[in-house]
């Protein structure tokens, strides 16, 4: 099956202060020490994060939410890309566009507020 | 089947919505630990403890529930328990820890406040206004849920007339030192573990205890915070020599501590591997400064390496041989429904 871009999360992946991955070099240090031995994390899903491959990207959910973000690949990262940082992004992109949690507190009502009055 | 990510980390947001914590303790639970301590009501300086240690029994006994249900065909079935949630605080429900590891957290609670008060240091403590600080919402990237809760605490704190906080554990450190002046605007107050206040402090060992302890360093504390060489500088001033394993310092490796709620397995599987660096070192007895590490790594250990919190560690050399600590109440059942304040 063809690859398919999609724009919109690739003009958000574009557009974000967090995701970093750009410097990435593909050296595959993180993998190399990663705890969880994720053949795919961090730089094939951050390659398919930049190239706004959101299918492939949302297939690897399982993955993406395994992290420890114990950081070890960061402290290594020969790039400085902000690994642990990058995936908190793509978590935060499956909780609200694939779980529908974490609305803007704008548009909810504070629950906690209104159990505290 | 594995457990639904959605629907556990929902179940966390709903709670932190709604209860103000992600796993809603009341209030009498997570403060019993300073009854008869005689620590001051709030403070310029305060001990915040973010009720990460009095979590712990709790999130230790659901995590045993979670790992029952993981890869059954009741897994299929959590999100009717997210359902539930909404309505009352079932994950309070379903979590019975035993009296033995509730009062063991507690004390490490007392051990901090003991060793901070015998170096001089003056603090006070919110009791009931003492939040959580949201850090398992961070690493999830529930952003917005964070944010809103962020803002509770700030305006707790100022509340207060909080100035200073003293820490315990390495994600509330990381979560108010690190993480809240990016998602808050005017955040200014002060933060130090109680680790890095106690080396400052140049605390004074009553005694020496020339035991060896392997010591394992958090990933928060040795990668986010720079909390490397104090526990040391404590430990060693003490007498206790310091066994290492090679995956040290910055370089230290993962308790499996972040994905138990998640990935039970794998997190257990992550702790039985640290475990085996850390007997590789020869040592008989290690220390933690996180009670995530702490419940992780006695768990994968199964006995075969005895591991205490640096606070008892501590404790023992420099505190009085005489100084008690006083009862902790019976522990009650979990609140069922209802506001609860303070987490």
């Amino acid at each position: 099956m063809a690859s398919k871009v999609d724009l919109e999360f690739a003009r958000e992946v574009a557009t974000s202060e967090e995701f970093n991955a750009w410097a990435c070099m593909n050296c595959g240090v993180c993998t190399a020490v990663c705890p969880l031995g994720i053949a795919l994390m961090p730089r094939k899903l951050f390659r398919h994060t930049v190239l706004g491959l959101k299918d492939e990207v949302l297939e690897q959910r399982d993955a993406i939410f395994q992290c420890l973000l114990c950081r070890l690949c960061q402290e290594n990262c020969t790039a400085d890309v902000h690994i642990a940082e990058n995936v908190r992004f793509l978590r935060s992109y499956i909780d609200r566009e694939v779980f529908g949690l974490d609305a803007d507190p704008a548009e909810r009502k504070d629950q906690y507020a209104l159990a505290h009055r | 089947m594995p457990l639904p990510t959605g629907d556990i980390v929902g179940l966390m947001v709903d709670n932190l919505n709604k209860r103000g914590s992600v796993f809603p303790l009341s209030a009498r639970k997570s403060t019993r630990w300073a009854k008869g301590l005689g620590i001051p009501r709030g403070g310029e300086t305060v001990l915040y403890t973010g009720a990460m240690y009095q979590l712990l029994p709790y999130i230790v006994s659901m995590v045993r529930l979670l790992e029952r249900v993981e890869d059954t065909f009741l897994a299929r079935y959590v999100f009717l328990g997210r359902f539930a949630n909404r309505f009352i605080n079932l994950s309070g429900l379903a979590a019975r820890p035993s009296r033995a590891d509730v009062e063991k957290y507690d004390r490490m609670l007392q051990n901090v406040a003991g060793l901070l008060q015998q170096a001089g240091v003056q603090f006070g403590y919110l009791y009931e206004d003492d939040l959580y600080a949201g850090a398992l919402a961070y690493d999830m990237g529930v952003d917005a849920t964070l944010q809103a809760h962020a803002r509770r605490v700030q305006a707790t704190l100022r509340k207060h007339g909080v100035r200073k906080v003293i820490t315990l554990d390495p994600h509330t450190t990381n979560m108010l030192r690190s993480v809240y002046p990016t998602v808050l605007e005017g955040f200014d107050v002060e933060v130090s573990s109680y680790l890095e206040v106690l080396a400052e402090a140049d605390a004074e060992p009553l005694r020496r205890v020339a035991e060896d302890v392997v010591i394992h360093d958090s990933c928060v504390y040795a990668r986010c915070e720079g909390v490397i060489d104090q526990p040391r500088r404590l430990l060693e001033r003490a007498g206790y020599l310091l066994l290492e394993p090679r995956e040290s310092r910055n370089l230290t490796y993962c308790c499996g501590g972040p994905i138990e709620a998640l990935f039970p397995k794998k997190s257990h599987d992550i702790g039985v591997a640290r475990v085996e660096q850390l007997k590789g070192t020869g040592g008989k007895q290690a220390t933690t400064m996180c009670p995530i590490c702490l419940a992780s790594l006695d768990k994968a250990a199964g006995g075969s390496l005895p591991m205490e919190d640096i606070s008892v560690y501590l404790r023992r050399a420099y505190c009085p041989v005489s100084a008690t600590l006083p009862d902790i109440p019976e522990s009650q059942e979990m609140v069922a429904a209802g506001p609860l304040r303070g987490l």
